[in-house]
């Protein structure tokens, strides 16, 4: 798909559409917005072979603001919209757009099948905890106890963790980033970009509106170190402003924290192995989550699996070439015929 | 007509030739009667009757053995004319057990023809279903018929006794059994059920041995049993001259959908999810590979309508097909659809409803669904198939109609339609013609810029597709700017958008055919009908014109929007009667568009018109009955 000496070279600025971007004043969105149009013209693909799909929400209103194909589409439906056009043109770079409530409640049917699918699609899961477009009712992954407007008492529902519904779905990548730590969000991105198959981004967003300050604790410096584990393919679980902590799995194979010196060493951690064929680390990661535990920020799982938009149109070539090429004359005789004089 | 035929053999019997004969057998559902209904259509077609078929199973695949749930049936009618229904009266029964005769025994005309397997009527076989006493010894009660009370099963077993096969291998083989005999009574020449035999067991050379055994015994109990004393000849139909081949509904959609793409240089994308009457579709379409046809069985009925506005807004040819609670869950997509002005067909093959109703039945009952089933003002073509053969042309022009002016289209069919069979015509390839249609690749705006939304003068926009430079834009769900197409809340907006997409779909009129009428252009009573009724309501149409009866036939392939001549046919005639398999929906249409007095001829029972029934209607409303 590269073939970039004959490209012109663009810009982030390349990829603004002309239309007034309407998110409320510091919403995590534009944070997001500019770092995609920061790694878009990093990746070699001509801009009229990217397409933005999106579902409902604040975040779905993305599309608007690329100046790309884009499709604002229906609740939920963002993935299997994607999943038919990248059947059908494999050729394109498509993005998913999708929020908490867009990918996890309305859609969570679509989502866990293009994940299991592995749909070479990109997805961005803003994830603010909390529905901000139809005003401030709880969302699949806000904590129990939120006190929101559709829950005065505080929610009894027990949250999903995006991450782990993804692993659980046999994501081939599976990331996940804050809406202000730019240098990490672009990191992912990237790599979320070059990666074949479904690949989930997760970007903790601030609703500062409806649910302000959620994930300071991901991204306030001074805190966020203590709070966050960075993950690094092949490096063991290092977090702490003095980088003295860690991780290590004990005996009844759960991770637990500990501190470097003492008798612990590097070496008695778990090292972080991005590639593993067994999604079980990954999912143990997944579910370390703050603020009962600090939580793990970066790639949880990136391995390579056959998409399905390969398959579908490998079997189309194959099937093409064992039966040779189409003729109507022939499917309207299969089967028996007969001739009336 | 007869002749006598005396056989080596001593036997003395009559050779009647008859027009039409219809048989139907029944059995258990695991008794395979849709196979040997099946096999005997593919005989008589090949032979070169016209054939109509109406199979008509439950909705388990096995219910609970021997119950009258589990009534499995196939009903066919060969002729040596043209004929345009599996009939309204059975000449030749075969019931496989006291369940199916109990079920189909009031369907067998007086003085026809009842096979029986009587090895299946023992004690708790007839408690099953029902009876308190062997009703084949109830002499009174089948005083009327010709019965033939068979040993299939001991027969079948002694048939198949040397090849090595378990019992229940065995007595699965007595269908065959049934369809020799059957093919013996009607003179009919079994090798291409011997030919599909071969090929279906081919890896089981043991099972080829045994229904070509069971199906000789059949046909050998025929023709030395005395009992058997007539034998009938349908001579072959004299259809127009050509190539013909025997279709299903199903199958015609399949064809016609992959038609319309080739034809017009594009690949077809289908998604659907598994749904009774419908899935056949997704099965022969994703046999097509080779014609580049993409199929996806995806998780849901949204996920189909929602991948398939994707695959258009893509490029492609695109299509899913549901019945009607999948239709029902796609609404919001296909509202997608329809504010995106993308190209898509949507197919419907109507079942009873409401909710899951009657999944293996019939119904016309989502008419008013597809004309209004969505929110908001959401207007929609409809194109409906008639027969099984027309339901290819009739999927050609749904696409047609789709891709010229860039809109979702319904094609409905129905449970009768679709797993009907007819004989069909195989077309001229050079009389398909391709679709008009191009994506747009240069800007249509000043400056170099893209208008999405800027239409022609048919208000159709234009097409361009992700990956052509300088075009890119955005459609979604939420009201467009009419030419921009930039999200728009502007309140005239709204309005001219509301009413140029509602005109858009009307003036499809000028683009489809006039309505024909059968019959004179004038009179006392207009039939009107739609879709799969038309066998029955052409038929009792022609037995009213040919008594002398002022009535003429509009049957409505176009259904929105109408035909730009239907109104003034309306008025040509003193009544208006309209026939349907719903509580009147084309009626309420019809009422309210054209102020029409119509009337309603109703039946909601899973099941097509009689032709009587629709012949006694017309009688009715000309006050000759």
């Amino acid at each position: 798909m590269s073939t970039s000496i004959d490209l012109p070279v663009l810009t982030p600025k390349d990829f603004a559409s002309d239309q007034e971007v309407r998110w409320c004043p510091r919403c995590g969105d534009y944070s997001i917005l500019a770092q995609v149009k920061k790694v878009l013209p990093t990746l070699g693909i001509p801009k009229e072979n990217f397409v933005f799909v999106s579902g409902i929400g604040c975040s779905s209103r993305f599309p608007y603001y690329m100046n790309t194909y884009g499709m604002h589409s229906i609740h939920g439906r963002a993935p299997a919209i994607a999943t038919g056009l990248k059947v059908v043109r494999p050729d394109l770079q498509v993005w998913v757009i999708t929020g908490d409530g867009d990918a996890l409640s309305i859609g969570g049917n679509h989502f866990m099948h293009m994940i299991r699918r592995n749909v070479n699609l990109k997805v961005i899961l803003f994830n603010n905890q909390i529905y901000g477009l139809t005003k401030g009712q709880y969302s699949p992954t806000s904590p129990q106890g939120k006190r929101t407007k559709s829950t005065p008492y505080g929610s009894v529902d027990a949250p999903l963790t995006p991450v782990s519904v993804a692993l659980g779905a046999r994501a081939s990548f599976v990331a996940r980033s804050v809406d202000v730590d730019i240098q990490h969000l672009c990191m992912v991105l990237e790599r979320a970009a070059h990666h074949k198959g479904t690949a989930v981004v997760e970007v903790y967003q601030d609703c500062n509106v409806f649910n302000s300050g959620a994930f300071e604790f991901a991204s306030k410096k001074g805190e966020k170190e203590e709070n966050c584990i960075y993950l690094e393919h092949g490096k063991p679980l290092i977090f702490g402003k003095e980088r003295d902590k860690g991780v290590r799995l004990n005996s009844q194979n759960q991770p637990e924290i500990v501190e470097l010196g003492k008798g612990i060493s590097e070496d008695d951690l778990l090292f972080h192995d991005e590639k593993a064929d067994d999604p079980t680390l990954a999912f143990l990661l997944s579910q370390m989550r703050y603020p009962d535990s600090p939580e793990p920020m970066g790639v949880f799982r990136a391995i390579d699996r056959p998409t399905y938009d390969d398959e579908v149109n490998d079997q189309v070539r194959e099937v093409s070439e064992k039966l040779g090429p189409a003729s109507l004359e022939e499917m309207f005789n299969s089967g028996d015929t007969w001739t009336v004089a | 007509m007869s002749a006598v035929d005396a056989e080596t053999n001593g036997n003395f019997r009559t050779t009647e030739q008859v027009d039409a004969v219809v048989i139907r057998f029944c059995g258990d559902s695991g008794d395979g009667m849709q196979l040997v209904g099946t096999q005997f259509t593919n005989v008589s077609a090949v032979f070169g009757n016209d054939v109509s078929t109406l199979p008509d199973f439950p909705a388990e695949i096995r219910a609970p053995a021997g119950t009258l749930g589990g009534v499995s049936g196939y009903q066919l009618c060969f002729s040596s004319s043209d004929i345009y229904t599996p009939g309204d009266e059975v000449d030749t029964l075969v019931a496989m057990n006291p369940a199916a005769l109990k079920t189909n025994l009031a369907d067998l005309k007086r003085g026809g023809t009842l096979i029986v397997n009587a090895d299946a009527f023992g004690k708790s076989d007839l408690s099953k279903a029902g009876y308190e006493s062997n009703p084949l010894d109830d002499e009174d009660a089948l005083a009327g018929y010709r019965v033939h009370k068979i040993d299939m099963t001991r027969l079948t077993r002694d048939a198949v006794a040397d090849l090595g096969l378990s019992l229940k291998e065995a007595d699965r083989c007595k269908n065959f059994f049934a369809l020799g005999l059957v093919y013996w009574l009607y003179d009919r020449d079994p090798s291409t059920t011997q030919e599909w035999v071969k090929t279906k067991f081919a890896k089981r050379p043991e099972l080829v041995k045994a229904n070509l055994a069971a199906l000789k015994a059949g046909s050998d109990i025929g023709y030395s049993t005395q009992a058997f004393t007539v034998h009938y000849k349908v001579p072959p139909a004299k259809l127009p001259p050509g190539k013909y081949r025997k279709i299903t509904g199903n199958e015609a959609v399949a064809f016609g959908l992959v038609t319309a793409a080739h034809v017009s240089g594009k690949e077809l994308f289908y998604a659907g999810y598994p749904i009774t009457p419908a899935s056949d579709i997704l099965h022969e379409l994703s046999k097509l590979k080779n014609f580049g046809v993409r199929t996806a069985q995806v998780e849901d009925e949204i996920a189909a309508i929602t991948a398939t506005v994707g695959a258009s807004f893509g490029g492609a040819f695109a299509v899913t097909a549901s019945s009607g609670p999948g239709i029902a869950l796609k609404s919001e997509g296909i509202g997608l659809g329809v504010i995106t002005e993308l190209p898509m067909v949507i197919v419907n093959v109507q079942r009873g409803g409401p909710s899951t109703g009657l999944p293996t039945k019939t119904e016309q009952a989502d008419l008013l669904m597809s004309m209004f089933g969505r929110n908001g003002e959401c207007p929609m073509p409809i194109v409906s198939c008639s027969t099984p053969g027309d339901a290819f042309d009739a999927a050609r022009e749904a696409m047609r109609l789709a891709v010229e002016f860039m809109t979702p289209v319904f094609l409905l069919s129905d449970g009768y339609v679709a797993n009907g069979a007819e004989p069909w015509k195989v077309p001229n390839i050079s009389d398909l013609k391709p679709i008009d249609f191009k994506h747009t690749r240069e800007p249509n705006g000043k400056d170099g810029q893209y208008l999405p939304y800027l239409r022609n003068d048919r208000l159709v926009r234009p097409w361009a597709v992700p990956g052509t430079p300088g075009l890119e834009h955005r459609v979604g769900g939420l009201e467009k700017w009419d030419v921009t197409g930039n999200v728009s809340y502007d309140a005239d907006n709204h309005q001219h958008m509301i009413e140029t997409r509602a005109k858009k779909v009307a003036g499809i009129a000028d683009h489809i055919p006039e309505q024909p009428l059968e019959g004179p252009e004038s009179g006392e009573l207009l039939v009107v009908s739609w879709g799969g009724t038309y066998g029955s309501i052409r038929t009792a149409v022609q037995r009213a014109q040919r008594a002398g009866h002022s009535v003429s036939l509009a049957h409505i392939r176009y259904l929105s929007p109408f035909p730009r001549n239907l109104g003034d046919l309306l008025k040509r005639f003193d009544k208006v009667l309209v026939p349907e398999l719903n509580c009147g929906q084309l009626r309420l249409l019809l009422r309210a568009k054209y102020l029409v007095d119509a009337q309603g001829l109703n039946k909601m029972k899973g099941k097509p018109f009689l032709v009587s029934e629709v012949y006694d209607a017309i009688l009715q409303h000309l006050g000759k009955a």
